[in-house]
C-alpha cells in the first residue's frame, strides 16, 4: 500500500492487517522504552490546514515512536498564510524528500491530489467532510478489542452526519467488518441518498435500545444559524445521548472533541461504558501501524534495534 | 434598427471543391453524396459526385468524409475583457473553428461584465480584428450583473448585442426579469437565462444525491434549477416575452420546459454535451478539471431525460457552455476549484462517440441541434443549400483520436473529454465563406 487516502480503498483483510500491527505496537507502548528504530533516517511531514488536537498529536508521536524525523507544519503561521497554494506547499516540502506526508485539509480530495503530486506516501488525516480513514481504523480497533469482532454487531451513528467525515469513513469501515448500521439524526443533517452506503436511516432514538454500540457525532454550534436545527436545546431534547437513553450494556463512542451537554451528556462521557479515552489511546498505536504499513511493510531487511545492535523484528512482540 | 451583429476577421474567400463528400443538412433536406463547389465564399453548387470541373478550385478528396452545415454555439465564455489568461477572442474563435463551429455567442460575465454599449462595440471590433469565426456578444440583463437595475437594453441592441444574459448568475429578482421582458418589446433581443435558485444551491458544488452523500460534498438539488425555470417561464408567458433557458441539467427541468412550451410560452432551451454524456458518478474521481461545472453533472435518469428531450424537441439545441479556466484555478481540491469545462473542440466528436455511435440518436439530429441555435438569436442559420454563405464542417466520422493529444487551440485545457478517445473528427471548417480551420495532419489531396 502506497497511500492511505480513504477507507473505501481498503479490503477487510487490509484493515485487519493494520489492526494486527497496531496490537503489536500496543505491546511496545507498554515497555519502558517505547521507541522502535523502524523509520530511522526517514522523514515524516505532518501538514495541517485545520485545527486538530488528537489527530496531529497522535500522528506526530507515532512518527517519533518509530524514530522518524518529524516536520510539523500548521497552515496558520506558515507560507499558506501568504497565499501559497497547496500544490506549491507540497512541492516545497517534497524538496526535503519526506517518506510520508500526513495531510489534514478542509476540502474533499485534497489528499488524493497531493498523492498525485508528491513522491511521498500520503496519509489522509481528514479531507473536508469526505473521509477520515485513520479515525475509522482506530474506532474499529477499539471495538475489536472490546467486542472481539464486529460481525453482526448493531452500531448506531447518531447526530450530524451531513458535516461529518468521521461518519462517512466509519460507515464504510464498520460495514466492511460486518456490522449492521443505523444512522440517526435530524432530517436536514442526514444527507439524501446515504442509504446507498448500506445503512438504515431513522430520525428517532426510540429503537436505540437495540444497538450494541452508540457512536455520537459532534454537533457544531453554527449549525443552528443555518437552520439545520432550530436550537441546541431542541437538538438535545431529541438526539442527546444521556444516561436515560443509553442502556447499561451499550457501548458509547465519540470522535472528539465533545460538546458536553449537547450531543452527549456529561455523566455518560465519564461512565464505564464510554470508550472515548480508549479511542484516543488507540489513535497512537493505529497511526504507528499506518505509518509502518505504508513505509516499512515489505522491507526485507530488519532494521537493527536501538542500543544493543541485535536485529529485532520490528513491530513484533519481543 | 436593432439587430444582432456578428463579426470575424476579413480574409480570403474560399474557393474549394469537396470531391465526393457525404453531404448532410437535415434542415435543408440534403442527404446525399455530392461534389460541393465553394466559389467566392459561397456554396455555388452541389454536383453529382465526381462530376465537377476543378478549374481554379482547390480540390479536397472528401470521399468517405461528411460535410455538415457548420455548427453554431449560443453559449461560450471568451473571458474578454479581464480574464484573458483563460481565453481571448482569438483563441476562443480558433477553438470554435477547430470544433466545426462557424459562429459563437459570448456571454457577458466578464470582468467587468459587458453592460455598456461601448463594451459591445469594442468587443465586436476585437472580433473583426482577431476572430476566425463569427462572434457575437450578449450584454448583461442587469448592470454589472448586480441584479438591481436594467442595462440600457435598447442602446445595447443598437450597438449590436446578440441578446441579454446574466449567465453565471440567475436573474434573482422576478420583478427585474419582468421589467426586462417588458423592455424587450421595445428593443428585441432574446433573454438567455441561467436558471438556479441561489438559496437552494447554497454552497453546493455537485448534484445532491447518493454520490454527494458519499463524498461529503455539498449538493445542488435539481429543484434549484427547475423551480426557477417554472417561475421564469410563467413570467415570460405573462409578458409574452421571449426567453432562452441555458444549460438544462435535470429531469425536472426538462419537465418544466415541456410544460411551458405546452402552455405556449416563447421559450427555447439548450443542453450541453457534458450533461448529455456524463453523470455525477464521474465526480467520484474528485477531479475538478473535467468534472466540476455549474449546473453540475446529475444522475443517469437526468441524463436520459435530457437525451429524450433532445430527441423529442423539448430541448431545442446543444450549447457547449465552453468555460475556460487557468490551471491554477483547477489544481486545487474539488470544492475550491473554479466551475466550468471547455467543450468547443470536442463537442461534435464527443456527442458522436457517446450518442450517435451507440445508436441513441441519429446523426442528422445531432447536426441539426448543433446548428439550429443561430435562429434563436436572429442569426441566419448555417446551411449547405446552394447560394448560402459557405459555413461547412468537414468531418471524418471514423477518425479515432484522443482529446488533447496535440494540445488545444483554446488557451485553457480544462476539457471534460481530456484524455478520452473519441471517434469522429473535424478536419476542416469554413466560416463566413473563409477557411477557418484545417487539421494540421489533414493533407490536402490534389485532384489527379
Amino acid at each position: 500500500m502506497k497511500h492511505l487516502l480513504s477507507i473505501e480503498q481498503l479490503s477487510k483483510a487490509e484493515i485487519e492487517a493494520i489492526l494486527d500491527r497496531a496490537e503489536s505496537f500496543a505491546e511496545v507502548s507498554r515497555r519502558d522504552i517505547k521507541k522502535v528504530p523502524t523509520l530511522r533516517g526517514r522523514t515524516v511531514v505532518t501538514l495541517f490546514y485545520e485545527a486538530s488536537t488528537r489527530t496531529s498529536a497522535s500522528f506526530e508521536l507515532a512518527a517519533k515512536r518509530l524514530s522518524a524525523d518529524l516536520v510539523s507544519v500548521k497552515a496558520a503561521g506558515s507560507s499558506v498564510d501568504k497565499g501559497e497554494s497547496l500544490k506549491d506547499t507540497v512541492a516545497t516540502l517534497s524538496a526535503y524528500d519526506p517518506a510520508a506526508i500526513v495531510l489534514r485539509h478542509p476540502y474533499a480530495g485534497a489528499a488524493q491530489m497531493v498523492a498525485g503530486w508528491a513522491d511521498a506516501s500520503v496519509v489522509n488525516a481528514g479531507d473536508g467532510k469526505h473521509e477520515h480513514p485513520s479515525q475509522a481504523l482506530l474506532d474499529v480497533y477499539t471495538l475489536r478489542r472490546r467486542l472481539g469482532s464486529l460481525e453482526g454487531k448493531r452500531i448506531w451513528i447518531v447526530g450530524d452526519v451531513l458535516h461529518s467525515r468521521v461518519a462517512r469513513s466509519n460507515l464504510i469501515a464498520f460495514k466492511a467488518m460486518g456490522a449492521e448500521l443505523t444512522v440517526c439524526g435530524p432530517p436536514a443533517l442526514i444527507p439524501r441518498g446515504l442509504e446507498q452506503l448500506g445503512c438504515a436511516v431513522t430520525h428517532s432514538l426510540d429503537r436505540m435500545g437495540e444497538a450494541d454500540v452508540v457512536y455520537a457525532l459532534r454537533l457544531q454550534h453554527e449549525r443552528m444559524r443555518e437552520s439545520f436545527v432550530p436550537s441546541l436545546r431542541e437538538y438535545a431534547a431529541h438526539f442527546q445521548i444521556d444516561s436515560r437513553r443509553l442502556g447499561r450494556k451499550q457501548l458509547l463512542m465519540h470522535p472528539g472533541p465533545v460538546n458536553r451537554g449537547v450531543e452527549i451528556s456529561g455523566e455518560v462521557i465519564d461512565s464505564p461504558q464510554s470508550l472515548i479515552a480508549e479511542q484516543v489511546a488507540a489513535g497512537l498505536v493505529v497511526r504507528m501501524a499506518i505509518l509502518y504499513e505504508l513505509l516499512a511493510a515489505g522491507d526485507e531487511e530488519p532494521a537493527p534495534a536501538l542500543g544493543n545492535g541485535r536485529a529485532t523484528p520490528i513491530g513484533q512482540p519481543a | 434598427m436593432s439587430a444582432t451583429k456578428l463579426e470575424m476577421r476579413a480574409g480570403e474567400s474560399a474557393n474549394l471543391l469537396l470531391r465526393g463528400a457525404s453531404v448532410l443538412d437535415p434542415a435543408a433536406g440534403i442527404d446525399a453524396s455530392h461534389d460541393v463547389i465553394v466559389r467566392d465564399g459561397k456554396i455555388a453548387e452541389l454536383a453529382a459526385p465526381g462530376s465537377a470541373e476543378a478549374g481554379e478550385l482547390e480540390v479536397i478528396d472528401a470521399e468517405g468524409l461528411h460535410a455538415f452545415p457548420a455548427f453554431f454555439d449560443p453559449h461560450v465564455h471568451l473571458r474578454t475583457p479581464g480574464q484573458e489568461h483563460k481565453e481571448d477572442i482569438e483563441t476562443g474563435a480558433r477553438s470554435a473553428a477547430a470544433g466545426g463551429f462557424c459562429g459563437i455567442l459570448a456571454m457577458a460575465n466578464t470582468e467587468p461584465p459587458v453592460s455598456e454599449p461601448a463594451d459591445i462595440e469594442a468587443l465586436l471590433a476585437g472580433a473583426r480584428a482577431a476572430a476566425a469565426v463569427k462572434v457575437g456578444f450578449l450584454a448583461t440583463v442587469t448592470r454589472a450583473m448586480r441584479g438591481e437595475e436594467l442595462t440600457e437594453m435598447a442602446s445595447l441592441r443598437e450597438a449590436g448585442a446578440a441578446g441579454f444574459s446574466d449567465d453565471g448568475l440567475p436573474v434573482r429578482s422576478a420583478s427585474i426579469l419582468r421589467r426586462a421582458l417588458q423592455y424587450q418589446r421595445l428593443c428585441g433581443g432574446t433573454i438567455a437565462l441561467h436558471e438556479e435558485d441561489p438559496e437552494l444551491s447554497g454552497s453546493g458544488v455537485m448534484h445532491e444525491g447518493a454520490v454527494s452523500a458519499v463524498l461529503g460534498l455539498d449538493g445542488v438539488p435539481s429543484i434549484s434549477e427547475s423551480t426557477m425555470i417554472a417561475r421564469d417561464a410563467a413570467i415570460a408567458g405573462y409578458e409574452e416575452g421571449r426567453i432562452h433557458v441555458q444549460h438544462l441539467s435535470a429531469a425536472e427541468s426538462v419537465e418544466a420546459v415541456r410544460a411551458a412550451k405546452a402552455a405556449g410560452v416563447q421559450l427555447t432551451c439548450e443542453a450541453s454535451p457534458h450533461h448529455l454524456c456524463l453523470t455525477d458518478e464521474k465526480v467520484r474521481s474528485l477531479d475538478p478539471h473535467r468534472f466540476k461545472m455549474n449546473p453540475p453533472l446529475r444522475t443517469e435518469a437526468d441524463r436520459q431525460a435530457l437525451v429524450e428531450g433532445l430527441r423529442d424537441g423539448t430541448i431545442d439545441c446543444i450549447a457547449t457552455d465552453h468555460a475556460p479556466h487557468a490551471p491554477e484555478e483547477k489544481e486545487v481540491p474539488y470544492e475550491q476549484a473554479a466551475m466550468g469545462v471547455t467543450g468547443l473542440e470536442t463537442a461534435f466528436a464527443a456527442l458522436h462517440t457517446h450518442l450517435v455511435l451507440p445508436g441513441t440518436i441519429e446523426l442528422g439530429l445531432l447536426v441539426d441541434r448543433l446548428s439550429v441555435a443561430a435562429g434563436f438569436f436572429e442569426v441566419e442559420r448555417p446551411s449547405l443549400a446552394p447560394g448560402s454563405e459557405a459555413n461547412v464542417a468537414l468531418c471524418d466520422l471514423s477518425a479515432r483520436w484522443t482529446a488533447g493529444e496535440d494540445g488545444y487551440e483554446s488557451r485553457s485545457s480544462n476539457s471534460w473529454c481530456d484524455g478520452e478517445e473519441l471517434t469522429g473528427r473535424v478536419l476542416m471548417t469554413l466560416a463566413g465563406g473563409q477557411v477557418a480551420y484545417r487539421l494540421r495532419s489533414f493533407s490536402m489531396g490534389v485532384a489527379a
